[in-house]
């Protein structure tokens, strides 16, 4: 079973957001780098523990430049056999998605894992794009994949629900919390990650549809206001006449 | 030219975020002068609410699954493209997030997910968007001719009106045969309401000391017609199912109201109720972080507020 896990490199989930440049770009002074949490537990998780039931091998992919290569190193150190970086700035979604396509198309995987969305630009759509790209199911906001043979059961959330459903042959899917449980790294794995293979992949030259023309941050919340603890009905009150909110 | 709206079918009405998504399509429509057609799903009760938001078309498709992603995506190319559509527009929902990256690959065109504002057309096309989970807001200009948007929840209000919407009936593409529907397993036998469309939201956490001790946050929520949620470290010990964990790796929401008890406010738990349009945080530390991203604050013990908080919304919804 030949899986490509898709990871991206995200600010720590405690980063204070900021911008330079006259709010054009995210300020990466201090910042943190982790594996985005939704790749890393979920999809590169559960793609361990398939390869470990069923055998095969375990690439993860990321578009990104040099800068990546520790988050790259860290998810080598979780127990992934090799990784391939796509070596472009990762600023637009489909330009992802084509660059990770191609890399999968060339190269026989059984199914493409990726995250429900990235922590930093939200943006939930290099997975559903992969699969267009190369004409594969997809699955959004899985919650649960189990191999059959080629055949995957895969829970996803839905509106009211949860969906079952059952794939056959290579899919994408974009992963969710419940498909698997953190692997913190051990100091064996850590050791092993230093060199095990990275593979670094010139871009393919494409277009790209859209660009960040600037950030704001939201405005800030009013102080407080403190209501006494015996006196509920006065919240009641503030609820219903100020915020207007029941 | 002309915008092509995605809506949901749920039980023969379009759902809350696709009502919304026709209503921010109709304005968008208006003001470029254009006209917005809705494309929906299954058996339809009638237009499915379409016309209270200003639609005058619906083109239905009975036989197209929103769980097809394929399918959908096939469908909805073809429609935009005999249509000559130029916008296509989704909720950023389960329905939205599994299909319009896919529609987006078909028709070439510039994808924008979880937008929060009606396109600015003064130099190009330019939406705003919520990055870093909420805790910022990015501009993001679309170069392509064709543009697939996704609407984030309870972001563009329109009030309801009288009307009805011209329901054409249409065929959908063939299905993806590799792809089958098992099983649909509903959330909530009990009747509650799904967490991403509350507009009430009761929240709880560690500070409710063991999983036995959840019956006045559910007393609160039913009272208030709220839904129920809690924190990560709650559901990580199986006090509450996953499926009510918000924040930054759970479910982010936007209610009206949120009201927070016995959480401290970490900040990957801000990351998924920032958009809350009201916060109400009770703790019994008075320097729980959670105070500074809250309009209303209890500094309490929550066994001891939250019966008077229950006794005072009786008294007023009585």
């Amino acid at each position: 079973m030949n899986i490509l896990v898709c990871i991206s490199k995200t600010p720590d989930t405690t980063t204070k957001i900021s911008f330079t440049d006259n709010d054009s770009k995210f300020n990466e002074a201090g910042v943190q780098y982790i594996v985005n949490p939704y790749d890393e537990w979920y999809a590169l998780v559960r793609g361990l523990e398939l390869k470990e039931s069923n055998g095969g091998k375990v690439t993860v992919i990321t578009v990104g430049e040099a800068d990546c290569d520790p988050i790259v190193r860290k998810a080598l150190a979780i127990g992934a056999d090799d990784a391939v970086r796509i070596d472009a700035k990762p600023d637009d979604a489909l330009f992802v998605a084509n660059q990770i396509a191609k890399y999968a198309a060339d190269n026989a995987y059984d199914m493409v894992l990726a995250g429900k969305e990235t922590i930093d630009y939200n943006g939930a759509q290099v997975g559903g794009m992969i699969a267009e790209i190369l004409s594969w199911p997809y699955v959004a906001l899985a919650t649960k994949l189990d191999m059959n043979g080629s055949t995957a059961t895969i829970s996803r959330e839905v509106a009211g629900g949860v969906e079952i459903l059952e794939v056959n042959g290579p899919f994408v899917l974009g992963a969710a919390k419940g498909m698997a449980e953190q692997r913190i790294p051990n100091m064996r794995g850590i050791m092993a990650a230093r060199t095990k293979p990275l593979q670094i992949v010139p871009a393919t030259e494409l277009a790209k549809h859209t660009s960040i023309e600037g950030y704001t941050l939201p405005p800030a919340k009013a102080a407080c206001k403190y209501v006494d603890p015996e006196n509920m009905d006065e919240l009641v009150q503030l609820l219903h006449n100020e915020a207007k909110a029941i | 030219m002309s915008i092509l709206i995605i809506a949901e079918n749920t039980q023969g009405q379009l759902s809350k975020a696709s009502l919304e998504t026709i209503g921010y399509g109709v304005d968008i429509a208006s003001s470029m002068n254009t006209e917005a057609i809705v494309l929906a799903d299954g058996k339809l009760n009638g237009d499915g609410g379409a016309g209270t938001k200003g639609a005058k078309r619906i083109l239905v498709a009975e036989n197209l699954s929103m769980s097809d992603s394929s399918q959908a995506a096939a469908t909805i190319a073809e429609q935009a493209k005999s249509l000559g559509a130029d916008l296509i527009l989704f909720a950023h929902d389960e329905a939205g997030k599994n299909i319009a990256p896919r529609v987006a690959v078909r028709m070439h065109a510039g994808m924008v997910s979880g937008v929060t504002s009606l396109p600015d057309t003064s130099g190009g096309f330019s939406v705003n968007k919520n990055v870093f989970s909420g805790k910022a807001i990015a501009k993001v200009k679309v170069n392509s001719a064709v543009k697939v948007l996704t609407l984030l929840p309870n972001s563009h209000k329109k009030e309801s009106q009288s009307g009805e919407a011209a329901i054409e009936q249409i065929t959908a593409s063939p299905t993806d045969s590799r792809v089958k529907v098992k099983e649909f397993v509903p959330a909530n036998t009990d009747g509650a309401i799904p967490l991403p469309e509350a507009e009430l939201v009761v929240s709880a956490g560690r500070g409710m000391k063991g999983p036995e001790n959840w019956a006045p946050v559910e007393e609160l929520a039913k009272i208030l017609g709220a839904a129920t949620a809690c924190s990560r470290p709650v559901a990580d010990i199986g006090w509450r199912p996953h499926h009510e964990h918000v924040g930054q790796t759970g479910v982010a929401i936007r209610p009206n109201l949120y009201i927070a008890i016995g959480i401290s406010g970490a900040i990957q738990h801000l990351a998924g109720v920032n958009g809350s349009k009201t916060i109400v945080v009770i703790n019994t530390d008075p320097e729980a972080p959670f105070f500074k991203a809250a309009d209303y604050g209890v500094i309490g013990d929550a066994f001891e507020v939250l019966p008077r908080l229950i006794e005072a919304v009786k008294k007023f919804k009585a």
